[in-house]
């Protein structure tokens, strides 16, 4: 038994240097981008949905292995929990049978795809093209940025000897986090504005409203159809 | 498939960001569902966020400091606030859009073409 | 435990760090389906006797405390059906979506001190966003049903989901404020030894906000008087109307998963997590490690009492759903939005005024006093707690010189 395991521990060794870091990177990459790419290629609106959310997790991800904790929980919080969360319920509001898939003409679909290859080359010839970029990181872990950014939003930055920023002054992040909270709050309203129900002047609206004040009949029938004139008007 | 310690480095994130980015692009470009067209904007944000999450952490980098240091982190967090700030306006314009057309085709939207 | 295994048996790194997380993810995973079939059986037992009645009391002796396993049995034999015109991949997988989502938060959850699965800089933050994404089966079930009444379960869940992780978010950053941490280990470090350490006494305010914290846990994971996802009596059995079989019970292990999981939480940010009422441990004397298995005797008492707790929780939200009748959506809705969130915004607002002026409680040097008797696992470990605690209005002695190179 023990023989057994030895074996099976020396036939394994060669895997033994397997770094952790780069494997679950290479899982989280290969989800984000085949994700991505799943939601161009894919014409059901909900399963573009349900790659995107795949997507941004697997950013998510990366972030945590990238170190920045904060900014990770904060995707799946904000990006996946929330605004995801909307963009399929507003999905499902809008998801008529002949509308859940839109087809683009080939034409177009050729055009962009000719567009990506070309940003994309682009985007990667300048991401290798740095000497410094592509030195490989640290092995050991980095301490917790949440602290920091914390009081850096607050206006205070704590992180300045770390980073050996000594010959600068840093300044936090106070003004901006007011102008997003404002703007945030802005959206709000402007979103429930938006979205609001509209109180349309049906005819039945007209009747509760005629109601309210009931003048002799005669008037009545000689307004209801005034009214209703003036509707098929503006309908013209 | 033997992977050495410590080879993830700036440069993967970035391609990883590209790669995103360009999908984004794509997928703007291709679909003609309004909330498509949405999806694609969020794609696009992400690669971008992937890129400054990636400049800012001392994890990633060499043996010198991060090139953005906290700073990459905070421009990732406002980029998802304003993003959600987005979508939710964006969300907004499409449900009425939906309301008065009946579609959310982009391409009806050519109400004001002279 | 990776560390050990590497040391004395001479296993490579990563044949041990995979069996660590095997087992870990292993004894989660008992938590939960462990946990549900326990669970079901008591909500069968409680609904029974509120609505005097008996309940099971058949299979498996004279309390029928096999039920639950027998009805996981018919489950697994029953068949798998699927609806004509359902879109077939999302309809398989939003159990799993749902499932993965409770397992992950359990990841970051504290059973006692070290007993973790992933101690996380951010662990409050992970769970609830974490939580949040259980939605997400939940509205892919309703839409790939293609049946009316699972979208209307799932619209409904959406909006119901969306809108109370913000009141829950509110009462959640409350702890975090009182420890000046973010991470779930040391929020209940710092609530070690009596009782009256515990934050939900901490003030009048907190006491107030661990009410709605529950109410808001409760409305989040979709039971009743908030189940509006599945109100049978209206919508037949809501998002899940047209699953049988095992996906379904995946749904129920999942709901009962996340019950557990938001008790669990309310257990460590308000009710002084793994430490007792009493601080047995210091009292009888194993701070000292004298004894070799006083640490393993230590964080099994721990576990012991956060699973009490989070069963109590659990335990109080049947007794909620067998006794109130369930809402209508407007007036989950209007709970939501006119109660919950002002209530928490004033207490929140309450917690940050009492910390900045009475930051040691009404009566001076109580706390202390409490303070000073603490559970073994603190003793000497005076490192373990992270610098990066910034007390409230108290600036670090690098940022006051940053700040004053900015002046």
């Amino acid at each position: 038994m023990t023989e057994c395991l030895l074996a099976a521990t020396t036939w394994l060794l060669p895997f033994a240097a397997i770094d952790w870091h780069g494997l679950f990177f290479l899982l989280f990459a290969a989800i984000a981008c085949g994700a991505a790419i799943m939601v161009v290629l894919t014409d059901n609106v909900v399963r573009m949905a349900l790659h995107l959310v795949l997507s941004l997790g697997a950013t998510a991800g990366l972030f945590f292995l990238a170190g920045s904790e904060f900014v990770g929980a904060m995707q799946l919080m904000i990006y996946v929990g929330g605004t995801l969360v909307l963009l399929v319920f507003g999905v499902m509001l809008t998801a008529q049978t002949q509308l859940v898939s839109l087809r683009t003409p080939a034409a177009d679909r050729v055009l962009a795809g000719i567009l990506a290859a070309a940003l994309f080359a682009v985007l990667v010839q300048s991401a290798v093209s740095v000497e410094a970029w592509r030195r490989p990181g640290r092995a050991e872990v980095s301490a917790p940025t949440a602290t920091p950014l914390g009081m850096a939003l607050l206006g205070v930055r704590v992180d300045g000897d770390a980073a050996g920023h000594e010959s600068r002054p840093l300044s936090g992040y106070l003004l901006p986090f007011e102008i997003v909270s404002v703007h945030l709050l802005v959206v709000l309203i402007g979103a429930a504005y938006l979205a609001r129900a509209k109180r349309r002047r049906t005819p039945r609206a007209v009747e509760l409203v005629a109601s309210v004040d009931p003048p002799p009949p005669v008037q009545t029938r000689s307004e209801a159809g005034e009214s209703a004139s003036v509707l098929v008007g503006g309908g013209r | 498939m033997l992977i050495a310690v410590g080879t993830v480095s700036v440069a993967h994130y970035l391609i990883v960001g590209a790669i995103l980015f360009t999908a984004g692009i794509a997928c703007m470009a291709v679909k003609r569902n309004a909330l498509g067209v949405l999806m694609g904007i969020e794609l696009v944000l992400n690669g971008a966020n992937l890129n400054f999450v990636a400049f800012g952490s001392s994890y990633l980098a060499g043996e010198g400091r991060a090139s953005l240091g906290l700073d990459g982190e905070v421009m990732a967090l406002f980029v998802i606030l304003l993003a959600a700030a987005e979508a939710a306006v964006a969300l907004a314009i499409t449900l009425n859009f939906y309301n008065n057309h009946a579609t959310v085709d982009v391409d009806r939207a050519d109400d004001l073409r002279g | 435990m990776a560390e050990f295994l590497i040391e004395t048996i001479g296993l490579p790194s990563w044949l041990a760090w995979t069996a660590v997380a095997a087992v870990a993810a292993f004894l989660i995973l008992n938590v939960i389906a462990g946990g549900a079939l326990v669970f079901i059986w008591a909500e069968r037992k409680i609904a029974a006797r509120i609505q005097d009645r008996l309940g099971p009391t058949r299979t498996g002796g004279r309390f029928g405390w096999l039920q639950s396993l027998a009805d996981g049995i018919k489950l697994l034999a029953k068949e798998d059906l699927m609806p004509d015109g359902a879109d077939g991949m999302l309809f398989r997988l939003a159990p799993y979506v749902s499932f993965c989502a409770s397992f992950c938060a359990f990841i970051a959850l504290p059973f006692a001190f070290d007993v973790v699965g992933l101690r996380l800089n951010v662990g409050v933050f992970f769970v609830v966003a974490v939580l949040g994404l259980e939605v997400f089966g939940v509205i892919l079930a309703g839409y790939a049903s293609a049946s009316k009444w699972s979208l209307f379960g799932a619209m409904r869940e959406a909006a119901q989901v969306v809108s109370y992780e913000v009141p829950l978010g509110m009462c959640v950053v409350v702890p975090v404020m009182l420890a000046g941490s973010m991470d779930l280990v040391t929020i209940a470090e710092k609530q070690a030894g009596w009782l009256t350490n515990w934050y939900i006494f901490h003030d009048p305010f907190t006491f107030v906000i661990f009410w709605v914290y529950y109410t808001c846990a409760v409305a989040s994971v979709n039971r009743a008087p908030f189940d509006l996802a599945e109100a049978e009596s209206e919508l037949v059995a809501g998002f899940h109307t047209e699953y049988s079989g095992l996906r379904w019970s995946f749904f129920f292990m999942a709901e009962y998963g996340s019950m557990f999981l938001v008790s669990a939480l309310a257990a460590v940010l308000f009710l002084g997590g793994w430490n007792g009422p009493v601080p047995i441990a210091s009292l009888l004397g194993w701070s000292d490690g004298s004894s070799l298995s006083a640490p393993y005797a230590v964080r099994l008492l721990g576990c012991a009492n956060l699973m009490g707790k989070a069963t109590a929780g659990v335990l109080v939200m049947m007794w909620i759903r067998w006794t109130l009748p369930r809402l209508r959506i407007d007036q989950v809705m209007t709970t939501c939005l006119k109660y919950c969130t002002p209530i928490a915004a004033l207490m929140f607002a309450g917690v940050m005024l009492w910390q900045l002026f009475l930051p040691g409680g009404l009566v001076p040097g109580s706390r202390h006093q409490a303070a000073a008797v603490r559970e073994a696992w603190l003793e000497g470990r005076g490192d373990r707690v992270p610098s990066t605690n910034v007390p409230l209005g108290v600036v670090p002695a690098t940022s006051r010189q940053v700040v004053g190179v900015s002046q």
